[in-house]
């Protein structure tokens, strides 16, 4: 596939206090986001368990980013602080098994910030576009020819 | 040692102040030991062994074998101690249930050493000192030791016990033995080498679950990896993704708990390192969040259920910082 024509797919885990919020602003104010983006909404960013990571990789995704209030924000208080050091480790892993590091990302964006979360996505789906498709964590039965 | 630790065991048991003893026993062959539990003066003169083959943790064995109502005795190697430590601190074993003796090491045999050097119909094993000798249908062999010890031996971290009721032997200490040098060469290559190596030790993984079964972190009631609804339960990994999977959320539960005692990597069928696995995770936590030794002490907070406000950002990983 050449690479113009490649639209990676790419799922986003927002917080629901903040980032979903955010996305939610985005929207609104009618900022443009790369439509290959998918939002799933979770209570916390820390609510994200690493097999959920693994497992959207599995089922075809290309990107994976993980959005969650700002560290100090969280409407839980603490949960953002251990979503930090999970995912640090985890990419750190990623990386390590010779996993591309650009694949995965941790983004802080408010309920206020809608422009920072269409910008976040914007440079996300052209770092993960430039990549081409994930051939590293993938799962062939999962995808659709 | 061996005689010491009967004769200690034999004298707790008579005294009524332990009604069990959890220790080693020869099987079949002399490098074929098992973890056992002895209830009578009589098994252990039988049975008990304690040598250069008595790898097995037996911190594990205690957790499954355990019982509340009555005391039990555990000998535990320096390593094993660290791994008894952490099951203290995450209240998986009853610490006033058991009697606790630490005893020293000095590097225990991978048979699969001898093995590989082509030697076949052993009859007998004995080790003393620096030399390993040998009995074969074929006639004898002797080997230096140190040519024949376990990785983990060879990478030992300590000498030191962190926990016991007694102590057999002198106490030990902790070491530095570069037991990291195989991590950073792994980090100093290119993803797509790291990817290639990873491929050829991981897919040869046949999920048999041994190195979770051996594993003293993992204690859990009932594991992921037994769940048929999460859609990665037991059975042999059907492509590079399955296998990559297992790997990297079995290191994750671990991470910050393993001690590196080294089980899962002496377990393993298929001679997987995953100890390379666990240290890089240890030594994340190290440069990122302080130096930090699981099961060194009751009552440790392990680095990742804990936090600081100005910890590094997940980012630093793709911006190459570490
Ligand atoms: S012990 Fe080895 S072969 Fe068995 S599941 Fe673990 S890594 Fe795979
Ligand atoms: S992961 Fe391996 S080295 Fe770590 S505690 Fe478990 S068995 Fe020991
Ligand atoms: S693999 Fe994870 S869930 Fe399973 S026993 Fe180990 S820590 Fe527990
Ligand atoms: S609620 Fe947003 S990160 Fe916890």
């Amino acid at each position: 596939m050449p690479i113009s024509e490649f639209k990676p797919k790419i799922v986003a885990f927002c917080c629901n206090w903040c980032s979903y919020a955010g996305a939610d602003l985005a929207g609104t104010n009618r900022l443009n986001y790369p439509a290959d983006v998918k939002i799933i909404r979770v209570p916390c960013s820390c609510r994200v368990n690493p097999i959920f990571i693994l497992r959207a990789f599995q089922r075809g995704a290309d990107g994976v980013i993980l959005c969650g209030c700002h560290p100090g924000d969280c409407h839980y208080t603490t949960g953002n602080y251990y979503t930090r050091r999970r995912m640090t480790l985890l990419f750190s892993m990623l990386d390590y098994l010779g996993i591309e590091k650009e694949r995965t990302r941790v983004e802080w964006v408010s309920a206020a910030e809608g422009a920072k979360f269409a910008a976040v996505m914007q440079d996300f789906v052209k770092t993960v576009t430039e990549l081409g498709e994930n051939k590293r964590l993938e799962d062939r039965r999962c995808k659709k020819p | 040692m061996q005689e010491a630790m009967k004769k200690r065991a034999k004298e707790l048991l008579a005294s009524g102040e332990v009604t069990r003893v959890i220790g080693w026993k020869k099987n079949e062959f002399d490098y074929d030991i098992t973890p056992a539990v002895f209830e009578s003066a009589e098994e252990i003169d039988r049975d008990f062994r304690y040598d250069d083959f008595c790898g097995p943790n037996l911190s594990k064995f205690t957790f499954k074998n355990q019982k509340n109502d009555t005391k039990t005795l555990v000998f535990l190697k320096p390593c094993d101690t660290y791994s008894m430590t952490q099951l203290i601190t995450e209240h998986r074993v009853n610490r006033d249930a058991l009697y606790l003796i630490g005893i020293p090491c000095f590097g225990k045999i991978d048979i699969e050493k001898i093995r590989a050097d082509g030697t076949d119909g052993i009859l007998s094993i004995a080790s003393e000192g620096a030399d390993v000798t040998v009995k074969t249908l074929y006639g004898d062999k002797t080997y230096v030791k140190a040519d024949v010890m376990a990785e983990r031996c060879l990478a030992c971290k300590s000498k030191y016990h962190t926990i016991y009721d007694e102590l057999m032997g002198e106490e030990g200490e902790v070491m530095e033995t570069g037991r990291f040098n195989e991590v950073e060469k792994l980090e100093a290559m290119t993803p797509d080498e790291r990817f290639g190596f990873w491929r050829g030790e991981l897919s040869r993984c046949i999920r048999c679950n041994a190195c979770r079964n051996a594993c003293p972190a993992c204690t859990c009631e009932s594991c992921v990896f037994d769940n048929p609804d999460t859609g990665i339960s037991q059975k042999a990994a059907a492509d590079s993704f399955e296998e990559n999977m297992f790997h990297i959320i079995r290191a994750f539960h671990v991470a910050g708990r393993c001690t590196d005692c080294g089980e899962c990597s002496r377990v393993c069928p298929q001679h997987i390192p995953l100890h390379l696995l666990n240290r890089k995770f240890i030594r994340d936590i190290d440069k990122l969040y302080g130096e930090y030794q699981a099961g060194e002490e009751v009552g440790q907070r392990s680095p990742l259920v804990n936090f600081t406000t100005d910890d590094a950002e997940p980012d630093i990983v793709r911006k190459g910082g570490k």
